[in-house]
């Protein structure tokens, strides 16, 4: 049986909107009385981060199997903290600027140190946009993920700000400003091997930490949530994901879902890749439009993959238009 | 209210009865009671579910959004039109199809400000206007953002490049896509570059009998890609389009239509 490490069962379930509608109310009751005046208001809005521990010095926050809400605050992004003796290590910041300032506090609570560097997986606003709880000049990632939060981060703050509102107050988009390239670096006894790849996006990075046995994945790969593609090269992230799967990794920590002593995020992340594609170009094939590829029936075994629907009618807008343009037969030109 | 609409589409109430401003906007739009006094002026409104726009339930890019307008439900329809109630410019495109030479129904990609109704009405030979929608969740932006050819240097080298394929169908109908190269500016982006769009395609058979009509305005999204429903003649061996834009640009598209095309599926999974 491999070892799955996951987040706790939550308390405030947001699967269950009845139930999430029930609490919401039971507060609006409780509180009501007391404050007549600022019901209104609301308590003011915490992540409450809990690390769960994948190994000695080795704490991963797990994000929600979901889509980025304004209940859950953009906290969907696996974020993982290894302890080092020149201090916390972290990779990826979370979605807004209070998270990241949670996530120093809790790294430095948990290592006793300051933070010693800030690793970037890519460039989506989840893992990035609790950049400000640090300082620019300790986070480090790829070229092509700095270029892309450059080109691509007010828009991703547009819609972050539309989405999470209240949660995201006062993030702005901060660049990293250490380029990290392929090789290996040791951080205060940690032995990280920096791998930039790519597929999930332009530039993607991977660490395996050869001490623990620790390979931080990204959105490379992930686990019993449906994979996305809005920046991807699937056959890119297909090699990739070839590429990874023959490290002999103690535990393999995908950028959404379970840490697993297995390759079984991998395995996944490449199935579905492969399935959607083919069902896609299927669909496209046979005429179909848009809207109607986006319902689709899919494969009986990703009933048990979180937002797979939500994710595959994503997939149909970001591969159907270059599909058009690649495959669709010239039939005219400007005539005048 | 649903009493009136019901009776109304039976033709038990005199069409003077169901004006837009008379029926509570199950979108509850803002603009809608100006929306539609603009759009049908006193011609007889009903919501209508045989009306339907089908949306994507999340946005991935604001000026590419896809959307279905589809009004097939409905006999007899004249004229299809597309409305967004809170986009800068709320009128986004009219099919007209010719002599029942094409189904009611559109897809194509749209560019939004904001979250929005986004609707279809379509008008039948009794001069009812049927009207659906769907309130379309969204960031904005996309009307004000510049087109993507607007970064490249040599967009006017692709300008009118156009794409495109009959998918003819058993039923005797056929899917026609066509994808023509194109900013479709919408004369309010933040480079002030000036309106410059696609305004019109005329669809013909081979012959030159003509199948449909779409009118389109700035609202339609960059690189225009629609897919009609046509009834060619069996002998059309292609389906002939003239496009015209703004600046008087003409564009010519032929699109064989031989018989041996896969026809659609009915399912499209497995």
């Amino acid at each position: 049986m491999p070892v799955t490490i996951d987040t706790p069962p939550d308390p405030h379930d947001p699967s269950d909107p009845q139930r999430r509608q029930l609490l919401r109310l039971a507060a609006a009751a409780f509180v009501a009385p007391l404050l007549p005046m600022f019901t209104a208001h609301a308590a003011p809005l915490t992540y409450d981060l809990k690390p769960v521990k994948l190994d000695d010095g080795a704490w991963m926050i797990g994000g929600r199997q979901e889509a980025i809400t304004f209940e859950n605050g953009g906290a969907i992004a696996n974020i993982t903290i290894l302890d080092s003796s020149e201090g916390a290590i972290i990779i990826d910041t979370g979605p807004s600027r209070r998270f990241g300032e949670e996530l120093a506090t809790l790294a430095r609570t948990l290592t006793g140190k300051d933070i010693a560097r800030v690793y970037l997986t890519h460039f989506h606003p989840d893992h990035v946009f609790g950049n400000q709880g640090f300082e620019a000049g300790k986070i480090a990632a790829p070229a092509g993920v700095i270029k892309g939060l450059q080109e691509l981060g007010n828009g991703f703050s547009d819609a972050m700000y539309y989405i999470a509102r209240d949660w995201m107050r006062g993030t702005e988009v901060i660049l990293p400003s250490v380029t990290v390239t392929e090789g290996i670096e040791d951080i205060g006894g940690r032995r990280l091997r920096l791998l930039p790849r790519a597929g999930h996006t332009g530039a993607d990075l991977a660490l395996f930490e050869e001490k623990s046995g620790l390979l931080i994945a990204g959105d490379l790969a992930f686990l019993d949530r449906a994979p996305t593609t809005p920046h991807a090269n699937l056959a890119t992230w297909r090699n990739t994901l070839d590429e990874l799967s023959a490290i002999d990794c103690k535990l393999l920590v995908p950028g959404h879902g379970p840490a697993e002593s297995s390759t079984r995020a991998i395995t996944q992340t490449r199935d579905w890749l492969t399935a959607i594609e083919s069902i896609i170009v299927r669909c496209f094939e046979q005429g179909l439009d848009m809207t109607e590829a986006m319902q689709a029936e899919l494969p009986a075994g990703f009933a048990s993959i979180a937002l797979a629907r939500y994710e595959f009618t994503r997939s149909v807008m970001h591969l159907y238009p270059a599909l058009e343009a690649s495959k669709l037969p010239g039939v005219g030109k400007r005539s005048n | 209210m649903l009493r009136i609409l019901a009776a109304a589409l039976l033709g038990l109430v005199p069409a003077h009865l169901v004006y837009a401003e008379t029926a509570a906007d199950p979108l509850q739009s803002p603009v809608w009671n100006d929306l539609a006094r603009k759009t049908f002026g006193d011609a007889a409104v009903v919501f209508d579910g045989r009306v339907k726009v089908t949306v994507p339930a999340i946005v991935e890019n604001q000026a590419q959004v896809p959307v279905s307008a589809d009004a097939r439900g409905l006999a007899n329809v004249e004229r299809l039109i597309v409305l967004t109630d809170l986009n800068p410019i709320q009128h986004v495109l009219t099919i007209t199809p010719a002599q029942s030479k094409a189904e009611a129904y559109i897809s194509f990609r749209l560019k939004i400000e904001q979250a929005t109704p986004v609707r279809a009405a379509a008008l039948t030979s009794d001069g009812v206007w049927h009207v659906g929608g769907v309130f379309l969740e969204a960031a904005g932006g996309g009307c004000s953002s510049p087109a993507m050819a607007r970064g490249d240097a040599d967009w006017t080298a692709t300008l009118g490049n156009a794409q495109g394929k009959v998918w003819r169908q058993a039923d005797g109908t056929a899917r026609l896509r066509l994808r023509v190269r194109h900013p479709m500016d919408t004369g309010l982006a933040k480079d002030n570059t000036p309106a410059f769009f696609i305004e019109k395609f005329d669809v013909k058979g081979a012959s030159g009998d003509p199948l449909a009509t779409v009118e389109m305005f700035e609202p339609v999204a960059e690189d225009p890609t629609i897919t009609l429903s046509i009834k060619p003649a069996a002998s059309d061996a292609s389906i002939n389009i003239d496009g015209r834009d703004n600046n008087g640009n003409i564009y010519r598209s032929v699109v064989p239509a031989p018989w041996n095309q896969s026809a659609l599926t009915t399912t499209s999974g497995h």
